[in-house]
């Protein structure tokens, strides 16, 4: 069949499947299992309503159970045993922990994980709050925050080529043809740059990247939360002479720190999860290696399991006290 | 108050400037990548996109005809023609007829070659060289010309990467395949979550607020941990690799984002108009159909918005669940990411290809940007 008909069935049967699965199911409560009429009426409404809601939720859970939840103990049983020729595992303990701690790449991609940790979302929230502010003053702010949000909608594909582009190096005496170099040769350097090779800068100019993507969201959000800042705090400071960087550090940022924090977070799980840029700009060569790229390299070209499952369970703990975060303020806004 | 408004000025200039510097700095790499998938290759590797608006200078390495092209004039034989097959919007400067001296003629003046013969070179390309001696060889007298040609772009690149039928690393297909990916995918989740998050919202039982929590947590477990366990899934009851795995797994990893974002929208829909209907009769099912789902449409967009271009720029996924082997099932990101390992140098070809896989969500994104901005601040800001 057709890749494009096939989609077309898809759809029609997924969406259908949906509707009729809600419909159907709903009906059957309703009228078969615990029919609205008869002596029991009262009963069975009660009982009616207190099944619906899962009948709601059924094909929700279903699907995170085995897409999200299961995997993580999945991984967890993974990373603990070892595969065996024939399909068979065996329990094999920390083993896979130990050997990847001994590792050098696996180190080289916690250094590198945590750079990224400390300097994607310093800089994007940094970068942000910057565009949200002078945007905010000029008649022109909003056209300059859609273009400076615009490289959230290209893939991290697209702007791995975007880049390669900017950091591309010609031989001594021809014209270069990417920025960066053109710029060192105009300033006086002698002789163009590998830039992605050169151990030590490369990693930045990696995360040069991300910081470029991920700048329109920080502003977008943070842009919404100055608007928010209540005037008077704002004037007040100004009847009282405050200059605008002492309005701007010592009034709007207090206020926003909230905002801030949850910027700064929501970029730091997109960092732990960064793969596609790495993957396609220098596949981990010239110690540029990151964890999820580690891990992929692992799963998929060493085809160890355990120590990729490993590897992804290190991700996992990276993540999990954002996790727990979360949790605990989703819990406290809802009482 | 009074130093203030001396300052205003000058600080409103900074910012006008600071603001346009930065948008500016954002907005150059992308520039670059489209202005360079307009230019062929000779333009693209003797110099840098940003000189692409003005008149370049170029050495050229030409050629006359060769000896079949001569006529018998009086007094000898003659090649005539033109060095760049017709005359074009090249201006030739200066030549020369060896690779030490390539600018030893102006252009019109006449060069002495071996044999008695001439040489004259138009600035427009054209060219006429004579001998007394019939010519020999067939390839004819090299010439180096220093040009200057006008800007100039071609829609050449486009034609060769999505419509050439010879091109085996085109994007025709691999965009189809996106597309059938990412359609699937981003429908099917927004309806199984729009459900939940009604049932999340309005309707009481019992473990709720667990759920809830839950799914808050289920936003932020990475992916990376669901590859192995799910690929191993899909090969056990069947699906092996293909469409249905991919729609599966974006379906499920878009689920906590579309669920939250829709839940926190419901729950801020009018109690009155849910419990009227409720007196009056109307069952959940209806409210949700007639009621919910209608007013929830921004919320809806939002979530679409982001799960079509999740998807659309997605490689992870579609690297594990959906390229098989064959490649039949390739899509653009893994495409382009082909390119950059075997066409590394060929930027006219890269610059094309990664352009028309980040053409549709661009425009995506310039259409709806308000319900993007809108999703963005109900999912994070709270």
């Amino acid at each position: 069949m057709h890749p494009a008909l096939q989609a077309i069935v898809t759809i029609i049967i997924g969406v259908g499947g949906c509707v009729g699965y809600f419909y159907f199911s709903n009906q059957f409560l309703d009228k078969v299992l615990f029919p609205a009429r008869g002596p029991n009426a009262g009963r069975n409404i009660t009982r009616a309503n207190m099944i619906r809601p899962w009948l709601f939720l059924m094909p929700a859970l279903l699907a995170l159970g085995v897409y999200l939840a299961y995997p993580v103990v999945e991984t967890l049983r993974l990373s603990l045993t070892e595969r065996l020729p024939g399909g068979e595992s065996q329990y094999v303990g920390l083993a896979n922990y130990q050997q990847m701690f001994a590792e050098p790449k696996f180190w080289e991609a916690m250094r590198n994980n945590m750079m990224w940790l400390l300097v994607v979302p310093a800089l994007s929230t940094v970068f942000g709050l910057l565009a949200a502010q002078l945007s905010d003053r000029v008649r022109w702010g909003n056209l300059a925050k859609s273009l400076i949000f615009m490289p959230m909608a290209i893939s991290f594909v697209g702007a791995a080529v975007i880049w390669k582009l900017v950091y591309d190096a010609r031989p001594v005496g021809q014209d270069q043809i990417g920025v960066l170099n053109a710029l060192y040769m105009f300033f006086g350097g002698t002789e163009p740059k590998n830039w992605l090779t050169m151990i030590g800068p490369n990693n930045y100019l990696l995360m040069i990247v991300l910081v470029w993507i991920q700048t329109g969201f920080a502003m977008v959000i943070l842009s919404a939360a100055l608007r928010g800042i209540p005037e008077e705090t704002v004037e007040a400071a100004i009847v009282d002479g405050a200059n605008p960087f002492q309005v701007f550090f010592k009034i709007k940022v207090p206020q926003i720190m909230g905002t801030i924090v949850v910027v700064w977070t929501t970029i730091t799980i997109v960092v732990l999860k960064v793969f596609d840029i790495v993957f396609a700009m220098t596949n981990g060569q010239w110690e540029t290696q990151v964890l999820a790229n580690y891990m992929y390299d692992k799963l998929f070209r060493a085809n160890d399991w355990g120590v990729g499952s490993a590897s992804a369970m290190i991700i996992m703990l990276l993540v999990s006290p954002i996790l727990v975060w979360n949790v605990y303020n989703a819990r406290k806004e809802m009482k | 108050m009074s130093n203030i408004a001396g300052t205003k000025s000058s600080l409103t200039w900074a910012v006008h400037l600071s603001l346009a510097a930065l948008v500016l700095l954002w907005l150059f790499p992308t520039v670059g990548l489209l202005v360079s998938s307009f230019r062929t290759s000779d333009q693209i590797a003797s110099t840098g996109w940003w000189k692409a608006m003005v008149p370049s200078e170029q050495n050229l390495t030409l050629r006359t005809g060769g000896a079949e092209d001569q006529v018998q004039k009086e007094g000898g034989f003659v090649i005539e023609g033109n060095l760049f097959g017709e005359p074009g919007d090249a201006v030739i400067s200066v030549w020369g007829t060896s690779s030490r001296a390539i600018s030893d003629y102006q252009a019109g003046e006449t060069a002495e070659l071996k044999d008695d013969a001439t040489l004259t070179v138009q600035s427009n390309g054209d060219y006429q060289m004579q001998s007394p001696e019939e010519f020999t060889g067939k390839r004819g007298q090299r010439i180096f010309v220093t040009a200057r040609t006008p800007p100039e772009f071609t829609l050449r690149n486009y034609k060769y990467v999505l419509f050439d039928p010879s091109n085996r690393e085109g994007m025709a297909k691999a965009f189809f395949n996106t597309l059938t990916v990412t359609i699937p995918a981003t429908i099917i989740p927004i309806l199984v979550a729009a459900f939940a998050a009604y049932a999340l919202a309005w309707m009481d039982f019992p473990g709720r607020a667990l759920l809830i929590a839950a799914v808050v947590g289920l936003l932020v477990v990475p992916l990376q941990l669901a590859l192995i366990p799910l690929l191993k899934l899909h090969n056990e009851i069947g699906i092996g690799k293909g469409y249905l795995g991919a729609w599966l797994a974006h379906t499920g990893f878009g689920l906590p984002l579309a669920i939250y974002l829709l839940r926190n929208y419901m729950v801020g829909l009018p109690r009155d108009i849910i419990e009227n209907a409720k007196v009056d009769g109307a069952t959940d099912f209806q409210i949700f159909t007639k009621i919910i789902l209608p007013l929830s449409f921004p919320a809806l967009a939002s979530f679409a918005i982001f799960q079509f271009l999740w998807t659309w720029n997605d490689l992870l996924v579609a690297l594990v669940f959906l390229i098989d082997s064959t490649g039949d099932t390739t899509v653009m990101t893994k495409q382009i990411v082909e390119l950059l390992g075997t066409r590394g140098g060929n930027w006219e070809i890269l610059a094309t290809s990664a352009f028309v896989s980040i053409a549709v969500p661009l425009g995506v994104f310039f259409a709806m940007q308000k319900y993007l901005v809108r999703g963005l601040l109900a999912g994070s800001v709270k």
